[in-house]
């Protein structure tokens, strides 16, 4: 077994929100540098940046997970992750059919951009990426386990735009692979909070909006070597594989 | 002498559509809570009270029936899930429905609590 550091959660220029230095080389030079060996691409609502990531990140030697941040009918974010191309195509369909045509206004929400290897935009999102797609929760979980992806409720400690503001508590039967957890608690305090959530996994991600932030908060994956199915098995906890949320440094 | 008002009555006086739950109808309703955010709901609103939101997931009905709402009340026209609805007939706690806003039906909700003295703000 091997112990390697992921970042779980980063956004792209394509997220509005995202720093128009999040070019995807930009964002797999910063994730080299740091020396990240599993990096989460999670755009708002979109995946049209995980397949460019991916290309320049094998060649430093970053494996990514691809995927989205997904905004369900209820405005929970939770992140999404597919192991191919194919099936990264196929969620990005469903996305495009789901998400409401709500135009991107970038005086209020920014850029909302794709852009190849040297930074220059091949296309502008006309859809305001950060609605919420007309489909509950369920049945985002379960389009992303159809497609055999991973599919992880984010920031639920936050209170907005989580499952546990939007919906109260975490619904019991919600088969998620995982929980994340945001910088500001950890999982202590969480299941000191919420004691049913003993036991449950947890992972963290940076959140990423700018270069600077990518790496901030990680996940340690002990597992037999990189792969998509290596990464579903740590979550499970499978054959002594495990993930822990990277302990938070001191504030300085 | 305190006044008293059933779901039913209010359902009745807004022509609001019984969604599920009927045999509850003769909870009384002592008062209004606005919110579509649960956590919310959970922390702040009271016993007796009608719930107006848009939210139509299973766990709204467990919040209801965790605080002992008097009743939900699905506004624009939403639908409660199928599992919302199943459980809302098991517990007898109805859920409402009104092709109203929210900022329209409210105002009605709160018209008739007050015409009724149940709210004296
Ligand atoms: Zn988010
Ligand atoms: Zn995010």
């Amino acid at each position: 077994m091997q112990l390697f550091s992921a970042d779980l959660h980063v956004h792209t220029v394509l997220s509005p929100c995202g720093d128009l230095d999040m070019s995807p080389a930009n964002v797999v030079e910063e994730a080299a540098g740091k020396r990240i060996d599993i990096l989460g691409i999670t755009d708002h609502n979109s995946t049209r940046h995980c397949q460019l990531i991916k290309k320049l990140a094998a060649e430093k030697g970053i494996f990514v997970i691809g995927g989205a941040e997904v905004t369900t009918r209820e405005e929970a974010h939770c992140l999404t992750f597919f192991e191919n191309n194919d099936q990264l195509e196929a969620f990005q369909q469903y996305l495009e059919e789901h998400l409401p045509d709500i135009p991107n206004d970038p005086r209020y929400f920014g850029h909302q951009v794709v852009v190849d290897e040297q930074g220059i935009i091949l296309e502008e999102i006309r859809k305001l990426l950060i609605s919420a797609l007309d489909q509950s929760i369920e049945q985002v979980r379960d389009k992303v386990h159809r497609l055999g992806g991973i599919f992880i409720p984010a920031h639920i400690d936050r209170p907005s735009y989580s499952l546990i503001s939007q919906l109260g508590f975490v619904p019991p039967d919600i088969r998620a692979d995982a929980y994340e957890l945001s910088r500001h608690t950890s999982v202590e305090d969480m299941v000191r909070k919420y004691p049913y959530l003993e036991g449950q996994t947890f992972v963290g991600g940076s959140d990423a909006h700018m270069p600077g932030q990518i790496g901030t908060r990680r996940t340690l994956m002990r597992m037999e070597k990189v792969s998509f199915q290596e990464v579903k098995k740590a979550l499970r906890g499978e054959g002594g594989r495990s993930v822990k949320i990277e302990p938070v440094p001191a504030r300085k | 002498m305190e006044k008293k008002i059933t779901v039913a009555d209010v359902a009745a006086a807004l022509d609001l559509k019984v969604l599920s739950g009927e045999k509850g109808l003769d909870r009384m309703v002592t008062g209004g809570y606005v919110s579509d955010l649960l956590s919310d709901v959970m922390g702040h609103a009271d016993a007796g009270q009608l719930w107006m939101t848009l939210q139509t997931h299973k766990n709204v009905m467990a919040i209801a029936s965790l605080k002992d709402l008097a009743a939900i009340l699905l506004v624009n026209g939403n639908q409660p899930e199928e599992d919302t609805a199943r459980q809302s007939d098991l517990e007898g706690i109805p859920i409402l429905g009104s092709s109203l806003e929210a900022f329209e039906i409210t105002g009605k909700v709160y018209e008739h609590l007050k015409k009724n003295a149940i709210i004296q703000r």
